[in-house]
């Protein structure tokens, strides 16, 4: 019985790599395996048979790609305007847990990205859930990808053939759809490291708002990360769960920014406001679906836009 | 044919035969090592009935493919306290008035054991996140928070 | 008793202490053996093929590869089932499996069962049927003229109630239409059992279910056996609010196991469990109050419209509830009030906590709210106003005999203070003259503390609207207080001959109780403990398996067991007691028909009054262990007549509830402050499990009102997943403030306690929309309330 349980039911090939060169490897060896990050989304799939996954390979071992690093940093090097900030690139590795987003170091980096973090699924889910992952299974709802899209991350993908970046733009090409090609891994994504450490500059560095119909462990209905990019002195703004892909809303941000301070907070002038949310709101091409409508997503992109906003830049 | 493999659950090496690849860390548990304790309520991370230890991280075990849970530790309710006798949390749960149906109640316990073990005094929102992703539909939560409360101040002494 | 007071921690055993469940310790070590989690030598696993059309003729199975698929034992269909094709709680109307007609998205059309699960998830996807899809009637207005969907007809039951004088008006007419989306119970622990062939060719079934003999009876029927080859056994039940009162899996596993001949296991999945139960009948009211200038009700019209899905279930009488209370716990002198309940390719829906009741609630309470606001006085006032009492007559005719203690909830309630004001002064009114608000001071330190916590945001806090998102803006947060107020009826009505069976061993000092009462996580065992300690005055109660061994217990449902149950272990320990007292008297020479005044059982030991008699349990019983099997009844019930009149129900239940929401008016998003509740519970046997189900209860009331709903379009299922259908997570629970329990005891109710599982789940959720609608002064005349209702809307205010 259990012999014909195997034969119908196919052999058994996980592999758990501990090095890049053993994933690639396998990858290459195997082309129907198949790569797991955290398994958040890949086991629901199976569980729910979406998912018949032949040979697996875990990546979740793999040392290299854990944890976060500053690259390139420089004093100001980077930055267009007068802040004698610190600039540079955070690259963060694709195993780097959404638990681990939140951590206090890595939120004084990119605060936008460890609010992110918190709101996806449940404690059990960010403990095991993969920035990795988010992009792989590039969900719309994705939580940290209006972050990333704000940030115009590059995506650092690696097979048995090579390395090769991608914007994010590039990478995610439809919902659930990457240009992720068989045999490649996702390593991690580099993102600008955008604000100064000078302390007489209060501006905020980004807010991500995320809404849903419950105060906890819900997809996203709507979210949005807008980011004060001081190095080039432009607020970037990307929305999920609004398109299909992740949305740049550029008008509105080349609009906005340079009606602005940059220097410190200040009195936002309410029209302003209102007009950079329903800019923000009419780069949203949203759906009807079961969890929201249309009307309403693009509604509340437009709320959190100019929410967002003034946690960044408004002072009281 | 098909694999074998080995899973270190509750300091135990325990073997596994004749598995079918998409097995999740938590039918392998439930229905191949008889540990049921580990409960199975939607298969996918969305209510934390399943909630077990991996390397003393809290996880899922519906959401984890078991064949990768190879050379880690797990460990289950199973492991709380030794036969006969409970962990403060065990006993605070069933002294509040916490468990009714009980289904969610060892993935809880598990949770609850996890946010002590990390924040030792919680604050009731503390509390209320750290266990946002075990569902309950007997309770209304509020002797749970009671039980973890409880443990708490026992623990402070 | 307010929500600061820590429950009794008393291990006292007896009747109105916090006895400790005796499942608790397994229950917390993972031991306790739910229905899922049973194994057996060559056990096999069933599956179940379903149609994924709404509605569909079937031309043809073809079952040959599924067969073919290596591992498996068996693929049965219509033809297979041995006896009656159809099942149905009160009324067998739904194919065990599906022959010519699918009539629901979800329907079953075959099982599998096989060596593994996989395997026979892979041999029912190998089964091929042939559909021809339908046009599906999805609409319940539409249901009542449309072609017959069922040889029975579209209509399951319409019936009127009218009272008194159809001409009344009064200065005052309200009127609104209210519609109530369709909740899932969505317990915890999916349908589950194992059934094993027994060599008698009956079948022994290991099942959690609200009630075993029900069960019994519908799967004998199908099975062609006599009752009692079928043998059933509760295991453990992971929570029920109604879902498991109908047959799902049961005559399935039951088939598989006596055509294989070996143990068959089957468990859903999340998504299966919600095609797998029936839900609460979505609903659209229409009511119309009149009322005098003070706002006393003078009549009632209404009519009321259940959406019961492809198959009966229970849909006949929870129209039938729906309607008897749909004025609500007020006097109304005259009334025509019409409830109808149709058949469409929807979901089945039948029984969950509330039954009826609490969409009528939503409805009644929406109008008492109108009322008072065209009368000009505050909503605790208007209900004042018209509080039904003892010896008031309900709208069917029936005169409160028992307890109704509605105006003094009420007053409790509202004496009770309103939480504190937010903090950040975001919950500040715009004007209008809301409620009489109070200006409560801030608790100590508490709200301080929870932003301790949230150390990503100095703007905003998880405990705010939007939660964990971090959407809010204090600014535009909106503070609103509503009320609700419920009234639910006891155990089964219109004539049903509803009983519970009960036996009471003593042997020695241990008596040993055995009663088909399901435990659901209500704590029935607990209490039939308590019980037993309480009237023979044991120590120890063993609790005998819980099965089909002894008669009915009847359904754990409609806040029932208490009474039913309960009265019957009451019976059963107080005969053993006369038996065991009148052997004393007789070995002691006490006059024998004296023997209950002259001796008691107490603390384990035999004593006569005077003190000159003390024995133990132990002694007094001696060799001749006592034993007593008996039916409890409660007082007979009458059915409605043609006008819906007659005493047709056995008691009746009440509670209040004051919601205290912050609204995100921008985003449309809801944080459930607090809900205050005073409740008429008769007599409290358990205090810690009584806060236990009203805590639970509001969880539910609170979830229908702001999240909770199935979503179907034309029939087919939009989030049948914990991803999409969402219930309350501890971030969404409400503080809870147990303002008062109200101990009245009911006459006839053993030691005078009403079954209190039902009333949090009925009046939370009205409270809770009042208090979104007084927040935003939107109608919100929908449940449950969406984020798109507010924002939307109150972009025009």
């Amino acid at each position: 019985m259990l012999a014909e349980l195997a034969g119908a039911l196919r052999a058994m090939n996980v592999k758990v790599a501990r090095t890049l060169d053993e994933a690639c490897e396998r990858l290459a060896e195997n082309p129907e395996a198949e790569v797991l990050a955290g398994g958040t989304d890949f086991m629901v799939e199976v569980n729910y048979r979406h998912r018949s996954p032949k040979a697996v390979v875990a990546i979740s071992a793999v040392r290299e790609i854990a944890g976060w690093r500053l690259e390139n940093e420089s004093g100001g090097a980077g930055g267009m305007g007068a802040d004698a900030g610190r600039y540079g690139t955070l690259w963060i590795g694709a195993n780097m847990t959404y638990t681990e987003m939140a951590t206090p170091a890595f939120e004084g980096l990119l605060p936008s990205l460890t609010q992110a973090a918190r709101t996806v699924g449940s404690p059990q889910i960010r403990n095991a859930g993969t920035i990795g992952g988010n992009l792989g299974t590039a969900s719309p709802a994705g939580d940290t990808l209006p972050v990333l899209a704000a940030l115009d991350a590059e995506v650092l993908l690696r097979s048995a053939d090579g390395s090769r970046e991608l914007a994010l733009s590039d990478f995610i090409t439809g919902p659930k759809q990457t240009a992720l090609q068989q045999g490649e891994i996702i390593t991690g994504v580099r993102v600008p490291l955008v604000a100064p450490t000078d302390a007489s500059n209060d501006i905020g560095r980004g807010e991500f708002l995320k809404v849903g119909t419950r105060n906890a462990m819900v997809i996203s209905v709507a979210g949005l990360a807008l980011i004060a990019r001081h190095d080039i002195q432009r607020v970037c703004v990307g929305l999920g769960s609004v398109a299909a892909v992740p949305v740049r809303p550029t008008e509105a941000e080349e609009w906005i920014s340079p009606r602005l301070d940059w220097q410190q907070r200040s009195l936002l002038d309410p029209v302003d406001v209102e007009t950079f949310g329903e800019m923000v709101a009419q780069a949203a091409s949203p759906i009807d679906d079961h969890r929201s409508t249309a009307v309403y997503r693009r509604h509340a992109v437009g709320v959190m836009a100019k929410r967002a906003l003034v946690r960044t830049f408004g002072s009281n | 044919m098909s694999e074998h493999y080995q899973l270190r659950v509750n300091g135990e090496s325990r073997p596994v035969n004749d598995a079918w690849l998409g097995e999740s860390l938590l039918y392998v548990l439930r229905e191949r090592l008889g540990l049921a304790g580990t409960k199975n309520a939607c298969e996918q991370g969305e209510c934390g009935s399943c909630s077990v230890l991996i390397d003393d991280v809290l996880v899922c075990s519906c959401l984890v493919l078991a064949a990768s849970a190879m050379d880690r530790e797990i460990s289950t309710v199973e492991s709380l306290a030794p036969d006969g006798d409970l962990s403060d949390v065990q006993r605070a749960f069933v002294e509040a008035g916490a468990v009714q149906c009980g289904f969610c109640t060892p993935g809880l316990i598990m949770a609850v054991h996890d946010l002590l073990d990390q924040k030792p005094s919680p604050s009731d929102l503390e509390v209320r996140e750290a266990i946002s992703g075990n569902l309950c539909r007997c309770t209304g939560y509020v002797r749970i928070f009671d039980a973890v409360q409880r443990v708490a101040a026992e623990r402070e002494e | 008793m307010s929500q600061t007071l820590t429950p009794p921690r008393t291990q006292a055993p007896r009747v109105g202490t916090s006895a400790p469940r005796p499942d608790g310790v397994p229950k917390v070590r993972g031991m306790f053996a739910f229905s899922s989690d049973l194994w057996a030598d060559g056990m096999l696993w069933g599956q179940t093929l379903r149609s994924p059309h709404t509605r569909a003729n079937i031309r043809s199975i073809d079952i040959s590869a599924a067969l073919a698929t290596p591992g498996v034992a068996a693929v049965l269909l219509h033809d297979d089932v041995p006896g009656r094709k159809i099942f149905g709680l009160e009324h067998p109307d739904q194919p065990v499996l599906a022959k010519d007609e699918v009539r629901y998205q979800g329907e079953p059309v075959a099982i599998v069962a096989a060596d593994h699960p996989e395997t026979a998830r892979k041999a029912a996807d190998a089964i091929v049927v042939d559909y021809e899809p339908l046009t599906p009637v999805c609409d319940a207005e539409e249901a009542i003229t449309a072609d017959l969907l069922h040889p029975d007809g579209n209509i399951f039951r319409s019936l009127t109630i009218r009272r008194g004088d159809q001409a009344a008006t009064g200065e005052i007419v309200i009127e609104g239409t209210y519609e109530v989306g369709m909740q899932d119970q969505a317990f915890m622990g999916v349908e589950s059992g194992m059934a094993m062939p027994c060599e008698d060719e009956g079948v022994e079934l290991y099942i959690s279910t609200q009630w075993l003999h029900a069960d019994q009876q519908q799967i004998a029927a199908s099975l062609d056996l006599p009752d009692d080859k079928v043998r059933l056994t509760l295991a453990g039940v992971g929570g029920a609010f109604g879902a498991r009162e109908d047959v799902s899996l049961q005559i399935h596993l039951c088939m598989l196991a006596l055509y294989t001949r070996r143990p068959v296991k089957m468990v859903y999945n999340r998504e299966e469990s919600f095609y797998g139960h029936v839900h609460r009948h979505p609903a659209k009211i229409w009511l119309r109050h009149h009322a005098t200038a003070r706002g006393e009700i003078v009549k009632i019209e209404g009519r009321l419209l259940l959406d019961g899905g492809a198959y009966a279930s229970t849909s006949s009488a929870v129209i039938a509830n729906a309607t008897c209370f749909a004025n609500g716990p007020y006097k109304t002198p005259s009334c025509e009030i019409e409830g109808i309940v149709v058949r469409t390719n929807n979901l089945p829906c039948g029984a969950m906590r509330g039954f009826g009741a609490v969409q009528a609630c939503f409805a009644h309470e929406t109008q008492m709210d109108k009322l008072a606001a065209a009368v000009g006085c505050d909503p605790v006032e208007i209900r004042l106003r018209n509080a039904i009492a003892p010896g008031d007559t309900i709208i069917t005719g029936q005169e409160i005999t028992g307890t109704a203690p509605v105006r003094e909830l009420i007053e409790s309630l509202s004496r009770h203070p309103l939480p504190p004001p937010r903090q950040d002064g975001g919950g500040r009114q715009d004007g209008g003259d809301r409620q009489g608000r109070q200006d409560g001071r801030g608790r100590a330190g508490r709200q301080d503390r929870q932003d301790e916590g949230d150390s990503a945001s100095q703007h905003t806090s998880m405990a705010d609207p939007g939660g964990a998102g971090r959407t809010a803006d204090r600014s535009r947060i909106r503070r609103g207080v509503g009320y609700g107020v419920g009234v639910k009826n006891l155990m089964f009505s219109e004539g049903f001959d509803d009983y519970s069976t009960a036996s009471c061993l003593l042997e020695g000092d241990v008596a040993t109780i055995k009663c088909a009462c399901a435990e659901v996580g209500q704590g029935f065992v607990t209490l039939s403990q308590q019980i037993a300690r309480e009237v023979l005055g044991v120590e120890e109660v063993v609790l005998a398996p819980i099965d089909t061994q002894i008669g009915s217990a009847g359904s754990s449902s409609a806040s029932r067991q208490s009474w039913m149950s309960g009265g019957a272990v009451m019976r059963a320990c107080e005969e053993v007691r006369a038996k065991l007292l009148a052997k004393v008297a007789v070995e002691h020479g006490f006059a024998q028909d004296d023997a209950e005044d002259l001796l008691e059982c107490a603390d384990g030991r035999v004593r006569s009054k005077d003190g000159l008699l003390d024995m133990s349990l132990e002694e007094a019983v001696g060799d001749e262990n006592i034993f007593v099997e008996l039916e409890y009844r409660h007082t007979p019930t009458f059915p409605l007549d043609e006008n819906g009149q007659g005493n047709a129900h056995v008691a009746f239940i009440y509670a209040a509830h004051r919601a205290t929401v912050d609204v995100d008016l921008d985003l449309g998003l809801i944080r459930v402050v607090e809900v205050a509740t005073t409740q008429d519970v008769g007599k409290v046997l358990n205090p810690l499990q009584a806060y236990g189900q009203i805590e639970g209860g509001i969880a539910q009331g609170v979830g229908l009102a702001v999240m909770e709903e199935m979503l179907l379009t034309d029939g087919q299922v939009r989030n049948a997943s914990f991803t999409d259908y969402l219930i309350p997570t501890a971030l969404d629970m409400p503080e809870i403030a147990i303002v008062e329990l109200i101990e009245q005891p009911e006459p006839g109710a053993p030691f005078g306690a009403k079954g209190i599982g039902e009333p949090p789940a009925v009046s939370s959720l009205p409270a809770v929309a009042a208090a979104v609608r007084d927040a935003t002064g939107l109608d919100l005349p929908r449940v449950p309330i969406r984020p798109q209702d507010i924002a939307l809307a109150a972009e025009k205010l």
